[in-house]
């Protein structure tokens, strides 16, 4: 180490400086694929950028399959969501539960001025455009009343006007104005508003979904690009600080209410841009569209990724979609159940040693289980395990009942109950436990979870969240934040 | 020396609690004020009154002849008076460097549009807060320096998160600089360095400075006139000789006679 700088008879920041850096030190990752780390945190954000847009570019070519390249739209249109999203939660810190009113309110504002329902047919620049500025206004509007309140009222506040949305778009279709006759259509009621026009620019319509794929990639680009502009500027830095401590925000020159209604319109104006695509992409709008679900994934994949990091919101995003896509399909899901499983015992239980011997144990314990249960009762192990690729492999290990229903109920209980008691011991008692606990998972899925996609879905995603947040409470790219020290 | 803030009669009650009350005082340019007290004394809110956090009830707050009444917070601090805090407030998630570029701010320009175009106007504003950032952090010499800028404020020991509290404040550019308390907690070798750092402050930094102070030792070494407050009202100014004799002061820090005895 070189000399360390300081007055001769001043404290030597030395020590200091090492205590200081011993993150640093013990992040050093080991390993063959250390150099690939290094080079990939050594990489300016503008090649990130590049390189995930160039790859998902893409898609269209690896795969010709439509479901294929709509699951990409979609999942750029969530990336977009949650960088808007960031901006309100994770940089100026507002919890703000109406974000998906923006979203709605920008796919029907689009939907109204590029369609049949009112004969408009605006051009899409324009349409965009307006959305863009009504949007932003929308978000100052819904701002003003709320700038003076701070977390749970605001969270309560923001929610109302979230909940206000999806009511008036559910009911705007019989709306009785003075100048009219008879009650009015405007957003198309439960219905929605269907036949919009496809987004054109100079003369080029985008008919294909492989376009729009190009087309969102390229918004995203900009909104990327824009947002670390933002971020890496006074005002920027002027929502972390506010962030952080709103007085002393104040206090240090900084407008605190000017500040967070601009965080208001940016979100908003965000979520209005991303639902004109969506509204051109599916060439309709419905209220259950925007409702609470939707406001809930984008939530989950802004805290899952790491609020307040740009390459974060976006990875979240692209984990949540993709895994919920991909969970749709049981011989998926249950590849993605099982390797998610052995992924976790690889990489959560040390030593090797005690890793095999569970291993071990789980097969046996299967295998002896089932030749209990079917010396017991024949009827437990002759039912059909749901199709698909491995299914094989299972047979004579997961018990399968021909009625599934009552007793997959009862061990789903029952893997409550073992789930619970894992938490609480210690020790070997934790590790003998883990082996049935394991099967009595594998039992459950096969029998329950696997015939009920829909239901599954978002249990395996809460599940995910619940794993995930208690091991990376910060969010997959999200730096640790300290609230007080 | 001309008056650079001047409180006339200012009052606040807190519910049927009078915190200040009819208090009168001023800061000439270029002085170093202490304001002492037992807890409980008023001296708080007396920043919190001066930097537009509370309002007073009767009273007026000049600045340079100008009242600071009705200002905002954030345009007070931007016409030119500047506050650490007793109970730390630093951003403590951000870099050291961006605590005092983000104060900043009040004396930058560049909007959201500029920002996102990075016109050269804006860019050349973030290289001039930029270099004000590490001239106000090489002020505390190598404590706030080099590898220091780019980590989190959390990761400071508390006396170097006082230090840049200090920066901090003094990046808004004020003229007057309020300190609330900037040696508390803090050893007595470093009570000794604040010490001379106000003085710094002064000469270098050109501020008048109103500061808050338990420790006697600093008060003494730094003040021009010790200002002694007690139940909001001010019991006695002076030189610190004066002050620190006055029967009345000694009276509210360690209780009469005749209540010892009782």
């Amino acid at each position: 180490m070189s000399e360390v700088e300081g007055t001769p008879e001043g404290p030597k920041i030395g020590v200091d400086e090492w205590v200081a850096r011993s993150e640093e030190r013990s992040g050093v990752r080991g390993g063959r694929l250390a150099p690939l780390y290094a080079r990939a945190e050594r990489l300016p954000w503008w090649a990130l950028l590049a390189a995930a847009v160039g790859v998902s570019a893409l898609v269209p070519f690896i795969s010709s399959s439509d479901y294929v390249i709509r699951v990409a739209v979609n999942t750029v249109l969530f990336a977009l969501l949650a960088l808007g999203l960031n901006v309100v939660v994770g940089w100026a810190g507002l919890l703000d539960l109406g974000f998906v009113a923006f979203y709605g309110f920008g796919a029907y504002l689009y939907a109204l001025l590029s369609s049949s329902q009112f004969d408009l047919h605006f051009p899409a620049l324009l349409s965009v455009s307006i959305v863009i500025v009504s949007s932003a206004l929308l978000g100052l509007l819904l701002g003003l009343p709320s700038r003076r309140l701070v977390g749970d009222y605001l969270a309560i506040v923001t929610l109302f006007f979230a909940q206000i949305y999806v009511v008036l778009a559910t009911n705007a279709d019989r709306i009785t104005l003075p100048w009219n006759d008879g009650p009015t259509d405007i957003s198309g009621g439960p219905n929605g508003i269907t036949d919009i026009d496809p987004i054109s620019i100079l003369g080029y319509e985008f008919g294909s979904t492989r376009s729009y794929l190009w087309l969102s990639l390229g918004v995203f680009a900009v909104v990327v690009v824009a947002l670390q502009f933002i971020n890496h500027s006074r005002t920027g830095r002027a929502w972390r600080a506010l962030r952080e401590d709103s007085l002393a925000a104040e206090l240090m020159s900084m407008p605190v209410n000017r500040l967070k209604l601009l965080a208001f319109m940016f979100g908003a104006a965000t979520a209005g841009l991303t639902g004109t695509i969506f509204a051109s992409v599916q060439l309709g709008v419905f209220p259950q569209n925007f409702d609470l679900p939707l406001l809930i994934t984008v939530y989950a994949m802004v805290i899952l990724g790491g609020a307040g990091s740009i390459p974060g919101v976006v990875i979240g995003a692209i984990t949540i979609n993709v895994s919920l896509e991909l969970l749709r399909e049981p011989a998926n899901a249950r590849l993605l159940f099982y390797v998610a499983i052995g992924l976790g015992l690889v990489t959560l239980v040390r030593p090797w040693r005690k890793l095999a011997a569970i291993c071990v144990g789980l097969v046996a314990f299967g295998i002896v289980a089932y030749q209990l249960a079917e010396w017991l009762r024949p009827a437990w192990v002759s039912g059909t395990i749901e199709g698909g690729r491995f299914a094989g492999l299972l047979d004579g290990w997961v018990i399968h009942p021909v009625d599934s229903t009552h007793l997959g109920n009862a061990g789903f209980i029952l893997l409550i109950v073992a789930v619970l008691a894992l938490t609480e011991l210690r020790g070997i008692w934790r590790s003998i436990l883990l082996v049935p606990t394991l099967y009595l998972a594998a039992f459950v899925w096969e029998n329950r979870l696997v015939v009920e996609p829909s239901v599954t879905r978002i249990l395996l995603l809460g599940a995910l969240l619940v794993v995930l947040m208690s091991w990376r409470p910060q969010g997959l790219l999200g730096t640790s934040r300290v609230e007080i020290v | 020396m001309s008056r650079i803030l001047e409180l006339k009669g200012i009052s606040k009650a807190f519910g049927g609690l009078q915190v200040i009350d009819g208090l009168d005082l001023h800061v000439d340019e270029g002085e170093i004020v202490s304001v002492i007290g037992p807890n409980g004394a008023g001296k708080t809110t007396l920043f919190n009154l001066i930097t537009g956090v509370y309002q007073p009830d009767r009273g007026d707050i000049l600045l340079e002849g100008e009242s600071l009444l009705g200002l905002l917070p954030h345009k007070i601090t931007q016409r030119g008076v500047a506050r650490t805090f007793q109970t730390l407030r630093l951003f403590l998630n951000m870099t050291v460097k961006e605590n005092v570029m983000a104060a900043a701010y009040g004396r930058t320009r560049a909007g959201v549009v500029r920002s996102i175009l990075r016109t050269p106007g804006m860019r050349r504003e973030e290289r001039e807060i930029s270099a004000l950032a590490e001239e106000k952090l090489a002020f505390f010499g190598q404590r706030l320096m080099g590898y220091r800028w780019n980590q989190p404020a959390y990761s400071l020991s508390y006396a170097n998160r006082r230090r840049l509290e200090i920066a901090r404040a003094t990046a808004t550019g004020p003229r007057v600089l309020l300190l609330d308390e900037p040696a508390a907690g803090m050893n007595p070798k470093e009570t000794y360095e604040i010490t001379e750092l106000i003085a710094q402050l002064r000469t270098e930094g050109g501020y008048t400075i109103l500061v808050i102070e338990h420790d006697m030792h600093v008060v003494e070494g730094i003040s021009d006139r010790v200002v002694a407050l007690d139940h909001g009202i001010k019991i006695a100014e002076g030189t610190f000789e004066a002050v620190a004799t006055d029967p009345r002061v000694v009276e509210a820090y360690l209780g009469t006679k005749a209540a010892a005895t009782k």
